[in-house]
């Protein structure tokens, strides 16, 4: 660094009656507390690396050794009774990815509005509020947002998931084993508590902020050349922002919609809380029971012999395959937009 | 506009030359929001017609029920009703612009009313617990399953709580703020590697930190569970976090400052002491700060790793340790109701926990890299006033007034 910010020979030009410097070494020495401090902080790196790839090898290792003794099975089976060797991800692979996809069909156009709103809509006095709004929402807990839904939401959402089932039935996903359609009186809300859909939707209220918050800076840097251009074209504040800030944020909008379904994978205790697990796929959200891969781990593993840990270990490692390439597409996306270049208008 | 003034009078203008606008009139803005009345008529006039058609359709019609449902039906009839109204007098962009606008709005009132309605609801359902001193100072050691809401409280969590993220912090902030300066100030193969790697671990879900803790250091180690235990488990899941925010505060820090403390011939080790760090320092703080508010509000990797009890134990490294988010998701599940009571007691506490470290991230990351607060300012001018009264004294010729200011 030091090095490299001295000018070079630019002033043979100027002073050509000067004799052209000779290849003046330009390499500074360190100094000895240059040398401690570079030192120390070369050793605080690789410390850091070696933990994070300690706790990826670890989980590797581990999940190999129950990955090894299931063989294919692990894939296909639906059942999680790991000392009779009878277990398997499928199941709850189908249910981890159907709770994030509910929660993102959720999330989506919450995040894109409220992102719009902030950027586009509200007064300028009250943004810096409402940005301290979303903040806050994505600092509150986890456990708060699990303990609303479990104890408030989802028997707010049971008339919605009946209204869904008594209309939309043949679609195969909202069907509900075990009511009678059209009939509210003598059932229950328990047949459509504990869903997934109602897991879903508490997670897309825990990654929503996250989305937003990554909208809304893309959005925010639209170039205001291009939006004055599309006022002084004649148009609408919704064309100019359909023709110029979402074309501009579309990237910001895809990977920070990706970066909310990587922690919606990996969400665990609000699910835990409300979903009663099943391990069996089990396709329709509206229904009660369901599984994810995070809760399974928080419910099993204090029961678990040690192969019933490596049996965990192996569905971890499956989740965090999972959300290590959701995060990684969802940056390659982010950087590759358009969104915060320095645009020439 | 002021009419064209035709340079040939009678014949066919060939040209034409504007007239300047008077000099020295003064440029008004535009207004580009003007709110007309018939705008905020139709806006009432819809809400009340969609209101009165619901309340219809729900009370005489149709055997309707739902507080849900209602608010969707009459929503939804509300756009209808207003894009009619405005469509009597605008054009098609425009009705599409007002429907846009209010759905739009609509779903920034939404996401408002969603953290209203959490924050409610869990203050609600714990105030009862709230009220009582006991809540605050007493733990649970004597207080069985059965015992009332008056009886009983959370200190032991609090204490917990407090210590394991004291722990958590105590590993992750040194070590985080470390690993940036390192990817900041020793460029390279190497930082490179650490930067994919740490970015890579922001993708572990929290309840596998646990695991792993729970694995090696508590089955393998045989620590059981303590305090210390959890600590390093919210430490790794924390650790990646704030070494990445610490890497983009760092990255934002003007080179220009850096580069003017080389040229006076500092070395490296003090530029990052006295300007990369200090000018950086309320992101950093910031980073820190918002760390530490995601491991209050963990409770999976705590799940797995602190055990639970009643006791109050102020000793990490033996027994287990009750924390604030463990209470809260033991304390719901359980059939009683003070209990559930006490558990949404403990999520309050938790949040104002949270929101009072995120106030206090706001205000010291308020600010950008290098601006100042008043006292800071002055503290500079002053330390630059007694600088120059010390460069004057050492360098002032023989004769020279010592006491120039």
């Amino acid at each position: 660094m030091i090095s490299e910010s001295s000018p070079g020979g630019t002033s043979t030009s100027r002073f050509s009656a000067v004799a052209a410097p000779a290849g003046r070494s330009l390499r500074s020495k360190l100094s000895a507390s240059d040398l401690v401090f570079r030192a120390v902080a070369r050793a605080g790196g690789v410390f850091v690396l070696v933990l994070m790839l300690l706790v990826g090898s670890f989980l590797a290792f581990r999940a190999l050794n129950a990955l090894h003794k299931a063989g294919w099975s692990f894939l296909t089976t639906q059942a999680w009774n790991p000392d009779s060797n009878d277990f398997g991800i499928v199941a709850i692979l189908v249910g981890t990815i159907l709770i994030a996809f509910v929660a993102i069909i959720v999330a989506l156009p919450l995040a894109t509005g409220a992102a719009l709103y902030i950027s586009e809509y509200a007064p300028r006095q009250i943004k810096p509020l409402l940005i301290g709004v979303i903040d806050l929402m994505a600092a509150v807990p986890s456990i708060v947002y699990g303990m609303w839904g479990w104890g408030f939401l989802q028997w707010k959402m049971a008339s919605l998931a009946r209204w869904i089932n008594d209309w939309f039935f043949w679609i195969p996903l909202f069907k509900v084993d075990g009511v009678t359609r059209h009939y509210s009186a003598g059932q229950t809300a328990t047949f459509y508590t504990s869903s997934s859909f109602m897991a879903g939707v508490v997670v897309a209220l825990m990654v929503m902020p996250i989305a937003c918050s990554i909208m809304r800076q893309a959005f925010s840097q639209a170039p205001p050349g291009e939006r004055e251009g599309a006022y002084a074209l004649g148009s609408t504040r919704w064309g100019m922002i359909r023709a110029v800030v979402i074309p501009f944020g579309l990237g910001a909008m895809i990977g920070g919609t990706m970066l909310g379904l990587g922690r919606a994978l990996g969400e665990t205790i609000a699910v835990a809380l409300i979903i009663s697990p099943v391990f069996l796929v089990q396709p329709h959200i509206l229904q009660s029971g369901g599984s994810s891969i995070a809760s399974l781990i928080a419910l099993r593993y204090a029961e678990s012999t040690p192969f019933g840990v490596s049996a965990l270990f192996a569905a971890g490692l499956a989740l965090f395959g999972l959300t290590l390439s959701v995060n990684f597409v969802a940056a390659v996306i982010v950087s590759r937009s358009r969104s915060g270049a320095v645009s020439d208008a | 506009m002021p009419e064209p003034v035709t340079r040939a009078g009678g014949a066919a203008p060939r040209t034409t030359v504007p007239s300047r606008p008077q000099a020295g009139g003064v440029q008004q803005r535009r207004a580009l929001s003007g709110i007309r009345t018939q705008d905020v008529l139709a806006l009432v006039g819809a809400l009340a017609a969609a209101l009165c058609t619901t309340g219809v359709l729900w009370t005489q019609v149709a055997p309707f029920s739902g507080i849900i449902g209602f608010a969707v039906v009459s929503w939804c009839l509300f756009v209808l009703i207003y894009a009619v109204l405005v469509s009597f007098d605008e054009n098609r962009p425009t009705v599409r612009d007002r429907i846009a606008s209010v759905v739009v709005h609509s779903l920034g009132a939404l996401v408002l009313l969603a953290l209203i309605d959490v924050v409610g609801y869990t203050f609600l359902r714990g105030w009862s617990a709230l009220v009582h001193l006991n809540f605050w100072t007493q733990d649970l050691s004597t207080a069985g399953p059965l015992a009332p809401i008056t009886q009983g409280g959370v200190s032991h969590a609090i204490v917990g709580t407090l210590i394991e993220v004291g722990i958590a912090m105590g590993i992750a902030a040194p070590l985080g703020l470390l690993a940036a300066v390192f990817m900041h100030e020793v460029p390279g193969r190497l930082a490179r590697l650490v930067r994919t790697v740490v970015d890579a671990m922001t993708a572990l879900p929290d309840v596998l930190a646990g695991l792993f803790i729970y694995a090696t250091l508590i089955l393998t180690f045989g620590w059981g569970f303590s305090g210390r235990a959890a600590g390093c488990a919210l430490a790794i899941t924390v650790l990646p976090i704030v070494c990445r925010t610490s890497d983009v505060v760092l990255r934002l820090t003007p080179g220009g400052l850096t580069e003017a403390s080389y040229a006076l011939g500092s070395g490296q080790w003090r530029t990052v002491l006295f300007v990369t760090l200090p000018t950086a320092r309320s992101g950093l703080a910031t980073a820190v700060i918002l760390g530490t508010a995601r491991a209050i509000g963990e409770t999976s990797p705590v799940l797995l790793t602190a055990g639970a009890t009643g006791n109050m134990n102020t000793d990490p490294l033996h027994g287990p340790m009750m924390s604030l988010p463990l209470l809260a998701y033991l304390s719901v599940l359980q059939p009683e109701q003070a209990v559930v009571t006490r558990g949404f007691g403990a999520a309050c506490a938790l949040l104002i926990l949270v929101v009072v470290l995120f106030l206090i991230a706001r205000i010291i990351g308020g600010r950008g890299a290098g601006q100042l607060t008043a006292r800071q300012q002055r503290r500079r001018a002053y330390g630059s006033a007694r600088d120059l009264a010390r460069f004057t004294r050492q360098h002032a010729p023989a004769g020279y007034p010592k006491e120039e200011s």
